[in-house]
């Protein structure tokens, strides 16, 4: 092999390589990358049932049902917008009413969240930063922001 | 007033640090010996201050000292002891504390273990370690000081994170944090060798032990970390695609890019810039996990901060270094001498295709991790990249490897034939070929796992294929001849064999059983080959916490083999409750259980795993670590050859350096 044979072919290799990377990067995330919104801001986009989303605020005082087997049903709110959603599954150790709350899922066509994901492992005074800004967002957010998030913990 | 010694000390090794970073490179730069010879003390001095530190902060924490607030906010006196010296680096200060420790433990090995080295190259890699050094010692004393103290102590402390109550912290931040910090050592000698624009195969003979090192130790810290968040998030996954711990995959990606081609550098003097960059990048991206992790722009278990002042200090670090460092390489790197070209076919040919693969995986991650947090301060849209991602790009990028890995181990130096290999190699692959069309007939099953399983195994038997088959061949005894090879020989086989079973483990994955059941005391429930049976659940009561413990046994065909306790605690002080799973391991299977809150009518919601083989994945990374060490032992690679060129009148390296 000459050695422009040689280096041809290592060239070669490196664009296959390189552009195979590239393929899968970019095929992956147009179908895999999964948007966070609001309860307000779904009823703003009107998103379409199916697509896979996450949605996160505070689970509503009261609104937390147990139906029959595993399931629950529970209300996330930012303050203004409402969002039902329901859960089959054991709910993380710290779900509480009251306290932020992030779900992946996608909505059905009665507009109800069916969440496949529930995170809400945080500590009490821990506030999902997502959560915390969409409430910002829709000005309910009080409290001190730095000593509330210092020993954040979402997992 | 021990506490006011620590604070102390470390402000002393903060100006030693500044002395370390200065002093030497004006030596090298003048080639004064004197100047040049002072970057081993003070790096030696530097370390003692840094201990001193660092035993300060211990001790406040043993004897509860609530007067500081880093002990306040992490520590309770109800706590064990373990808890108590472990949970030192629990916390943001104290574990930035430990990243300059392990800084400076490298720094002082380097200063230890350099005597045969040029001393150009040694002043100019510990003049750079000064660097490094004084910017984090800066940072802890600026932004993150572990000495602040109440002007009133509190009389009990807020205890520590009920996560981060486990032996893993005692085992998973040490171990990771010297992977990390161990490659700032070859990007030290990186940075010394554009700035002398000296690099030969000595140069890689020098800084291919602390490449090893690293690596073993980010090797042994990952694993160590995937099993700690296995067992204690109750959620029976290994590996989540977090940012967080993709920030540890990144660097490790890169290591072992940079482990490969510095034997190509060390053999046939070449892939010399290709070396230099990824030194650069290895560190680069082991500062941008510290970044990361460190400034809470993700939220997650590992970010304690969220302080924006920290973020943009580590962030001016990370610009300051990764910038300096390219800048560097950009102006010198033609000073170098290019290599020659290689034949495709060959051991280098394949080393390249190796280097090209591990660094388009770790673009791919790096892509995946960094593209949310991008987006989000360009255009304000949250989105979240998750296992999907990563699924797709990481997999069918790396997984080819594992068919490459046996191929490239079995061709020659410079020319090598490809048929010859895959002669070689065809009892291998038909034990692959054999165990994954057995596992498609018995066991069925996702066709990923079938495949990936196969890759596996011809990947164990195919890593040992060479230096069998050289045992076997030539005179004297098969034993004598085995054990005559070289050590690096056998510590490729175990490293890349060990790499097999990780792989095997991750594809058992696919025949794992999941079950999430309400159980009855007393009822039993099928998972896997086992049955489960709650006898009883019962309150407890630990150090610092609450707990209800469901017995639970776990019977093969009415026969009893294991028993496990998961339990549901509850931490008063934090008003946190976190599952602690029951594992038993059978074989090399485990059944996993961890359990929610009893409900009112006494049942217990439990989420049962049973995952066969599963312990390969961690066994995997520690033969790979084994490997790794047995390659440091190498008489013509390890630390042993630098010490016995020591003990030679005339060292070698010293002149192929000059």
């Amino acid at each position: 092999m000459t050695r422009r044979a040689r280096r041809l072919s290592l060239i070669g290799a490196a664009l296959c390589v390189f552009g195979v990377a590239v393929g899968l990067v970019l095929f992956a995330l147009r179908d895999n990358i999964v948007f966070f919104y609001s309860p307000t801001e779904i009823e703003a986009r009107h998103v379409a049932p199916g697509v896979r989303l996450r949605i996160g605020g505070l689970v509503e005082q009261g609104s937390f049902k147990r139906d029959q087997g595993r399931s629950v049903t529970f209300v996330v709110t930012d303050g203004k917008g409402n969002l039902p959603v329901t859960y089959t599954g054991i709910l993380p150790d710290l779900f509480r009413e009251g306290q932020g709350v992030v779900a992946e899922g996608s909505l059905d066509h009665a507009g109800t969240f069916r969440a496949d994901n529930v995170l809400a492992k945080h500590d009490e005074r821990y506030m999902p930063r997502e959560v915390a800004d969409a409430l910002k967002k829709q000005g309910v957010w009080q409290g001190g922001n730095s000593s509330a998030s210092t020993q954040g913990v979402t997992r | 007033m021990i506490v006011e010694i620590g604070h102390y000390a470390l402000v002393l090794a903060f100006v030693l640090a500044l002395f370390q970073a200065t002093v030497p490179l004006i030596g090298m730069r003048l080639g004064d010996a004197r100047l040049m010879q002072s970057a081993r003390s003070v790096a030696l001095a530097q370390f003692a201050f840094v201990v001193l530190a660092y035993a300060a902060l211990t001790y406040a924490h043993v004897v509860s000292d609530f007067s500081l607030v880093n002990v306040y906010e992490n520590s309770h006196s109800a706590k064990p002891l373990v808890y108590k010296i472990s949970g030192v680096w629990g916390n943001h200060e104290g574990s930035m504390l430990l990243w300059v420790l392990v800084l400076s433990i490298c720094g002082a090995s380097v200063a230890l273990f350099s005597r045969i080295m040029p001393e150009p190259l040694r002043a100019g890699a510990l003049g750079v370690q000064g660097w490094i050094g004084a910017a984090f010692l800066l940072f802890v004393l600026a932004t993150s000081n572990p000495f602040a103290r109440f002007a009133e102590a509190p009389l009990e402390g807020r205890d520590l994170n009920p996560i981060l109550q486990d032996p893993g912290l005692a085992i998973h931040p040490p171990l990771l944090y010297f992977g990390y910090v161990g490659f700032s050592v070859t990007f030290s000698f990186a940075a010394a060798a554009l700035i002398s624009g000296r690099i030969d195969a000595g140069w890689a003979l020098i800084v291919r032990p602390w490449v090893l090192a690293a690596w073993m130790f980010l090797t042994l810290g990952i694993a160590m970390g995937s099993y700690w968040a296995y067992y204690t998030l109750g959620w029976g996954g290994f590996w989540f695609w977090d940012p967080v711990e993709n920030a540890s995959l990144m660097p490790w990606l890169a290591g072992t890019a940079l482990l490969h081609c510095m034997s190509v550098m060390q053999k046939r003097d070449a892939l010399k810039i290709w070396t230099i960059f990824l030194a650069i990048l290895a560190f680069s991206l082991s500062l941008l996990g510290t970044f990361l992790v460190r400034s809470g722009v993700l939220t997650s278990v590992h970010a304690f901060a969220n302080d924006p002042a920290r973020g943009v200090f580590i962030l001016a670090i990370l610009v300051l270094f990764i910038g300096g460092a390219l800048i560097l390489f950009a102006v010198r790197a033609n000073a170098l001498q290019a290599g020659c070209v290689f034949a495709p076919v060959s051991r280098e040919g394949a080393l390249v295709l190796n280097n090209l693969v591990l660094t388009c995986a770790c673009a791919t991650v790096f892509i995946g991790t960094l593209y949310p947090l991008a987006l989000e301060a360009v255009t304000g849209e949250k989105i979240s990249v998750g296992a999907p991602y990563f699924n797709l790009t990481f997999i069918p990028l790396c997984l080819p490897l594992a068919l490459a890995m046996p191929f490239g181990q079995q061709l020659a130096w410079k020319r090598g034939t490809l048929l010859g290999a895959a002669q070689r190699l065809t009892i291998a692959a038909g034990c692959a070929f054999v165990a994954s069309a057995a596992l498609a007939l018995a066991k069925g099953g996702p066709v990923l796992s079938i495949i990936a399983a196969g890759l596996a195994i011809f990947l164990i038997i195919g890593s040992f294929a060479d230096v069998i088959a050289r045992s076997f061949r030539g005179p004297g005894h098969v034993l004598a001849r085995a054990f005559g090879m070289p050590r690096s020989a056998w510590a490729t086989s175990i490293a890349h064999a060990g790499m097999g079973l990780t792989i095997l483990g991750l594809a058992s994955t696919g025949w794992g059983v999941e079950e999430i059941v309400r159980m009855q005391p007393g009822q039993a429930v099928a998972v896997g080959p086992y049955e489960l049976t709650t006898t009883s659940i019962v309150p407890g009561k630990g150090p610092n916490f609450e707990q209800t413990v469901a017995h639970t046994l776990i019977r093969a065909g009415g026969v009893t083999v294991a028993e496990i306790d998961p339990a549901q605690r509850f931490y008063p002080v934090r008003q946190m409750s976190r599952a602690e799973a029951g594992i038993a391991t059978l074989g090399l299977g485990q059944v996993y259980m961890s359990v929610a809150e009893v409900n009112h009518d006494g049942s217990i919601d439990a989420r049962l795993y049973w995952k066969p083989i599963v312990v390969l994945i961690w066994i995997g990374a520690l033969v790979m670590a084994a490997g790794g060490l047995l390659s440091l032992s190498d008489r013509r690679i390890g630390f042993a050859y630098v010490a016995r060129a020591r003990r030679r009148a005339a060292p070698p390296i010293a002149q192929a350096a000059e």
